[in-house]
């Protein structure tokens, strides 16, 4: 089997540019929305002993509190997830009082200052880690040259790397805006290891072009990044499968708390198998023959 | 190349620690065989070793709060010390739940308490909170009392309305006492008592060595004023100092009955709060919930491992089969060692435990991919097994390295859930890297120079 990948790399790329258009513009109008452990907030999930009321008579219920907006989401048959913002423990006990005939099952709330401060702690993070592959790619290509020099291919990946974090990104933000998915840590942690998932799908497929490199000096490298694209492509797809496999279940069935988590890798992983067949090899190729045009 | 011999021993010693470390992790088939030899040959052999797994709060129900405290009546240098105090005392009180080990934890000027399996954790928070704040307090300067209690005597008998219309009528509501450096964090013990005349219960203090010397310095600067005694910010008695007390005692006399008194002993000993604290952050986990979490991510965990194994044999057949059988022995092996070291597992540990499986299929999957590429080319087998493994090495290596470089980052992020996270992820890639390489590596040797190394529908 061999597949000639590059040669319909116009159409990926149109298609690519349209989806990273779109995600752009969903992340400018809906933006993200920050969960409680950014913003500070409480979460309540509860379990009604008998029949579950309606969203609106526990709205009514807890009207005196002075809680400010309050999303109320059913769960499962007599289930209740309440997010609000933060309220100490004597309201909580008085919330708890009001609703009658419940069993709390958890509770969760975060002040503001510690909000503030996982903001920060997460920026830190993600900025550190975006650094750190920078330098790892910087590394894994310093010895490539000709005919694309090594820090092209380190642009190429960085490249890559945003798309695949992007892409996840944009989705959230769609079903931020229409499902009320909240970004919290968890989510980041996921989108953090897409990152690195992502540099490893990359560095895979360039590490077979300089192999071929070396090799075959004699085909193209239009030739070479397509042979290296066919020689990988099992690993690619069969690797993001046995990933995917175990998210999956994670997703449908391992609950509430990991489902966002499992979705947010899940994506990660989608779009950087895409990615590291269809668009990173393509445009390393169009780079260069775009310099030799010119 | 290496013996048979010496691989047969390998494998011998492998399969040994696995179904070791596969009995550590699940003892239920083992002891139960055991029940059975000793049921029919009445015989006394022992259960295997048991040892649980340290589950984590969101696994077994249980609370996460995050106290602050109120440092602004403490001096700078002395912060580290009413924190350890504060510390010590929350300790105490926490110790009074029969939790297993909780923790308590100080962090700049927050207190972490931590307790795992606490069924009622609404009176848990009452009583962590409840703990009294003992203070003793003494008047601010003359010319501000007096200025106080002029402004009182001025709104004496009148309505709230009309003492609005006093100029600085906030200034009768002020508290006359300013707070002195003596706390209860120098109270060594309380003592219930009865006044020998009136029989009217007393609570005896007794201050440490620092509390007796502030208490000496308190008491003769305020001799002929009233020094005030506040147990949880609340005045109980302000007697007048008649002369400077040293040694350390003093007694209070409010005007509570016996069980309060005794009550208040009890809890003066507990601990009575350094400083006073606020609580900003909790997080409880119901039991139910934790149990609910545990059986859908272990599901989600089997099924997973399931589907990874089916695709595995289905694509790979053979070296599927192989690395089905190492990802087993990975799975007993890390399980073993989250027993052992021991690793608190929470969700997010399981959902890192779970992602590392199919990362621990991916070496595997490289190795297998580059032996067809080379069985293909008309190599021998051995060979094949050696180009595989050699070639794959690299990109195995930087791919989980990149991995591991986010997990370390994650795991200096903190937070609990990123922590247990990262650390079941790293831990889950280092050690598949040993299984995926090394353990294959042998059980594939295994069919070097026999017939099946011919049979090409088993490898390609």
């Amino acid at each position: 089997m061999n597949f000639n990948f590059i040669k319909y790399r116009k159409i990926y790329f149109i298609f690519s540019g349209i989806l990273i258009l779109g995600s752009l513009i969903c992340l400018l109008i809906f933006g993200l929305k920050p969960g409680i452990d950014f913003t500070g907030g409480s979460i309540m999930e509860l379990e009604y002993k008998a029949e579950r009321p309606s969203n609106q008579e526990i709205r009514e219920k807890l009207k005196d509190f002075g809680l400010g907006e309050i999303s109320v989401q059913p769960t499962e048959e007599r289930g209740v997830i309440l997010k609000m913002k933060e309220i100490d423990e004597d309201t909580h006990q008085k919330i708890i009082q009001k609703l009658g005939e419940i069993e709390e099952r958890r509770f969760e709330s975060i002040g503001p200052t510690i909000g503030k401060e996982l903001k920060r702690k997460t920026k830190v993070v993600v900025v550190l880690s975006l650094i750190s592959m920078l330098l790892y790619i910087a590394f894994a290509f310093r010895k490539v040259s000709r005919p694309v020099k090594s820090w092209q291919y380190g642009i190429v990946s960085l490249f890559i790397l945003s798309h695949d974090v992007l892409m996840p990104l944009g989705i959230f933000s769609i079903l931020g805006k229409f499902y009320d998915v909240q970004i919290t840590i968890p989510l980041i942690v996921a989108l953090l290891t897409v990152v690195g998932y992502a540099i490893n799908n990359v560095v895979v497929v360039f590490d077979r072009i300089r192999e071929n490199l070396i090799k075959r000096t004699l085909i193209s490298f239009e030739e070479i990044s397509n042979l290296a694209l066919n020689q990988t492509l099992t690993r690619q797809i069969n690797t993001s499968l046995t990933t995917l496999f175990p998210l999956f279940f994670i997703f449908f069935i391992g609950g509430e708390t990991l489902k966002y988590f499992a979705l947010a890798l899940i994506l990660g992983i989608l779009f950087g198998l895409y990615s590291s067949i269809f668009l990173a090899s393509p445009i390393l190729v169009n780079w260069l023959k775009w310099k030799e045009r010119k | 190349m290496m013996s048979k011999r010496k691989n047969y021993l390998i494998i011998f010693l492998i399969l040994l620690l696995a179904s070791f470390t596969a009995n550590l992790s699940y003892p239920e088939y083992f002891d139960q065989g055991v029940d059975f030899l000793n049921w029919k040959f009445n015989l006394k052999l022992p259960h295997f070793w048991e040892k649980p797994f340290k589950l984590g709060l969101d696994l077994q129900g249980g609370s996460h709060l995050v106290y602050e405290a109120d440092l602004s009546q403490i001096e700078e240098k002395e912060i580290g010390n009413a924190m350890q105090g504060l510390r010590d005392v929350i300790e105490r009180r926490v110790n009074y739940f029969g939790v297993q080990e909780p923790i308590v934890q100080v962090q700049g000027e927050r207190l972490i308490v931590e307790l795992a399996g606490i069924v009622d954790q609404a009176e848990a928070i009452k009583e962590i909170g409840k703990t009294p704040f003992l203070e003793f307090k003494e008047l601010k300067p003359e010319d501000v009392v007096k200025k106080i209690e002029e402004k009182r005597k001025e709104i004496e008998g009148k309505t709230m309305e009309e003492i609005q219309q006093i100029p600085d009528w906030q200034l009768a509501f002020e508290d006359p006492f300013q707070s002195t450096p003596l706390t209860g964090k120098y109270l060594q013990k309380a003592e219930f008592n009865l006044d020998q005349t009136t029989y009217k219960p007393i609570i005896s203090l007794q201050f440490n060595d620092e509390g007796a010397k502030l208490f000496e310095e308190i008491t003769a600067r305020n001799v002929n004023k009233p020094l005030a005694v506040y147990l949880d910010n609340q005045l109980t008695q302000a007697p007048v100092v008649k002369e400077k007390i040293t040694g350390g005692k003093a007694q209070i006399t409010g005007d509570f009955t016996v069980d309060e008194a005794r009550k208040r002993v009890q809890e003066l000993n507990a601990g009575a709060l350094p400083v006073p604290i606020k609580l900003i952050s909790q997080q409880n986990v119901g039991p139910v919930l934790g149990k609910i979490a545990l059986s859908q991510s272990l599901k989600a965990g089997i099924l997973g491992f399931l589907a990874v194994i089916l695709f595995m044999i289905l694509f790979y057949r053979l070296p599927g089969i192989i690395s089905s059988l190492v990802l087993g022995i990975y799975i007993f092996f890390i399980l073993a060692f989250f027993k052992l070291i021991p690793v608190t597992l929470t969700l997010a540990g399981i959902g890192g435990f779970i992602l590392s499986i199919g990362m621990a299929i991916d070496a595997n999957v490289l190795i297998f991919a580059r032996m067809r590429e080379e069985l293909r080319e008309g190599k021998s087998f051995s060979v094949s097994v050696e180009e595989g493994f050699r070639r794959a090495w690299p990109a195995i290596r930087d791919g989980n390295f990149t991995t591991l470089i986010v997990a370390a980052i994650l795991f200096g992020f903190g937070s609990s859930f990123v922590k247990g996270f990262a650390l079941t992820l790293s831990l889950g890639i280092m050690l598949s890297m040993f299984s995926a390489i090394f353990v294959t590596k042998n059980f594939l040797r295994i069919f070097e120079g026999t017939k099946f190394e011919k049979i090409n529908w088993l490898w390609r």
